[in-house]
């Protein structure tokens, strides 16, 4: 081959190879006053599988990244006012809303979405955020239970996530939920699908690359419930991981199946020390 | 009257008089396209916020004609000046005939 | 320079290396600039278009439209299935003649921006945006 014909090839071939590479080093202020930490050392249980961790903010184009940066860009917002109006609504036969018994949320919820799932020892089982929220809806409010990835709940945890932003994730995972942990860790590990990929292929093994044009993350959940531009609207991490083993072509889990459950708080466990960022906006 | 529509307006409180400030306007609503198919095929029918506008005091600040390419939850950003004090009205007109408001009150410091 | 048989299958393959969608035109684009201008030519300069060269998802893309003295900025997107994005008419108490708004693209295309401004003359920009096919099930 002629070296002009080759300098050309290499050319085209090396422009998409530049874009791949680790996560930016942008910093993360919102609303100029809530530092996010979006790297920081990875936890002792991880035994090195991770040498740093790094929040899915970091992953985004700049474009991406400035939507988060102010609560007047950020789209999800507008879906946290709505669950403001719910959380101060009376539903249900009991004629109570959420500030019927919790009050003003940004007392009575800051630092929950931080350490949950957690074990809820009358119930005997690790809970989620969701589950908590429907517990309360139908034992307590005397209502319907919202759709486990439903916009009402997405909303709703989004709010609740926001009373915790910037705070660092922070679940349990030994004493009595670690039964759950090991679950959900042997889950994140197991490949699934025709495709067969486990959760670690990708965002273990292979985050900072692309995947098609997709710029691998390492799959934290600190961000959850995000605004996917894809989708124009709050996904629940339960959402994605049905998403994620679907995309492995294997019949996937259901949001709020017992597997989930235990993923999510297993995958939550690895972003251990990443601040809350929920909600987030990713693509 | 589309379900769930709900705006969300940032305009500073107060502003010295003839400056300008910085106005960000966000409404959920879905903009069907009119692009998309249903599970049988069957088109969905276009069904989207159409036009904007922002007026201050009676005057027109932006008025813009909005097409199906307008992501879904419209936003839009943009400068206006604060002659005195005041009230911005914003207001979205939706293809089925709804219209959804919003105002924000501004003094001059 | 002179291509033989091998050196254009190269560039060819180098070429599929970018993981882009194809390039969109769309024909009925220019009658809608035809409509705006009233058939006028349009000069270049005084018109500010910013948008991502690589867009991270073509269904929110965040684009901003500046020009200084302007009645209005019209958008189109030349390779949607309907080109029409939006129009921006400035009243008098805008700041500036400036606006930014998300769009939806179908596929890497150009974006084009056309102001009229307050002498009656039209003015262009324009961007190519690439659109990309991201992660497993896009």
């Amino acid at each position: 081959m002629k070296v002009r014909a080759m300098t050309a090839i290499a050319a085209l071939l090396a422009a998409p190879l530049a874009a791949v590479a680790g996560p930016d080093s942008d910093e993360l202020v919102v609303n100029g006053e809530i530092n996010m930490v979006t790297q920081t050392e990875a936890p002792a249980h991880l035994d090195g599988a991770l040498s740093e961790l790094y929040s899915g903010w970091r992953f985004r184009s700049d474009e991406t990244q400035a939507l988060q940066m102010d609560d007047f860009d950020n789209p999800a917002m507008v879906f946290v006012d709505q669950a403001q109006e719910a959380w101060d609504t009376a539903d249900g036969t009991e004629g109570k809303s959420c500030a019927s018994c919790h009050g003003d949320a940004a007392d009575s919820m800051a630092g929950v979405r931080a350490v949950y799932p957690k074990w809820n020892e009358a119930a005997g089982e690790v809970r989620t955020l969701e589950a908590q929220v429907n517990d309360c809806r139908e034992n307590r409010m005397g209502a319907k239970a919202w759709k486990y990835d439903g916009g009402d709940m997405a909303s709703m945890t989004a709010l609740i996530s926001v009373q915790s932003r910037g705070l660092p994730v922070n679940v349990a995972i030994d004493g009595p939920a670690q039964a759950t942990w090991e679950m959900g860790k042997e889950i994140y590990y197991t490949r699934y699908g025709q495709l067969e990929l486990s959760c670690a292929n990708c965002h273990e093994d292979n985050y900072g690359n692309m995947i098609r044009a997709d710029h691998l993350s390492q799959g934290h959940i600190n961000g959850f419930p995000t605004y996917r531009l894809k989708n124009a609207k709050l996904n629940t991490s339960h959402a994605r991981f049905k998403g994620c083993v679907r995309d492995t072509r294997a019949e996937t889990f259901n949001p709020g199946s017992p597997e989930f459950v235990a993923l999510e708080l297993y995958v939550a466990s690895r972003g251990n020390g990443l601040s809350v960022e929920g909600p987030s906006v990713r693509n | 009257m589309a379900s769930g529509v709900k705006p969300r307006v940032k305009v500073p409180k107060s502003v010295a008089a003839g400056e300008a400030i910085t106005i960000k306007t966000l409404i959920s609503h879905a903009m069907e396209s009119g692009q998309r198919k249903d599970k049988e095929g069957n088109v969905i029918p276009r069904s989207i916020i159409n036009r904007f506008t922002c007026e201050f005091n009676g005057q027109s600040v932006i008025d813009i004609t909005m097409e199906p390419a307008i992501s879904t939850n419209p936003y839009f950003q943009f400068d206006a000046t604060v002659p005195e004090a005041g009230e911005f009205v914003f207001t979205w007109y939706d293809d089925d005939g709804s219209v959804y408001n919003d105002n924000k009150s501004i003094t001059i410091a | 320079m002179d291509f033989s048989r091998r050196d254009t299958l190269g560039l060819a393959l180098g070429a599929a290396a970018l993981t882009v969608l194809p390039f969109r035109v769309n024909a009925a684009a220019e009658d809608r600039i035809a409509e705006f201008t009233g058939g006028a030519e349009m000069g270049e300069g005084g018109l500010t278009l910013t948008a991502p060269e690589i867009a991270e998802n073509g269904n929110t893309v965040p684009i901003e439209v500046s020009a200084p003295g302007a009645a209005a900025i019209m958008v189109l997107a030349m390779g949607n299935p309907t080109p029409g994005v939006a129009q921006f008419n400035f009243g008098p108490l805008a700041a500036a003649q400036a606006a930014s708004t998300r769009i939806r693209l179908a596929g890497t295309q150009d974006v084009v921006a056309i102001a009229k401004m307050a002498d009656g003359s039209f003015v262009k920009a324009s961007s190519t945006v690439k659109v990309t096919i991201g992660g497993c099930g896009g």
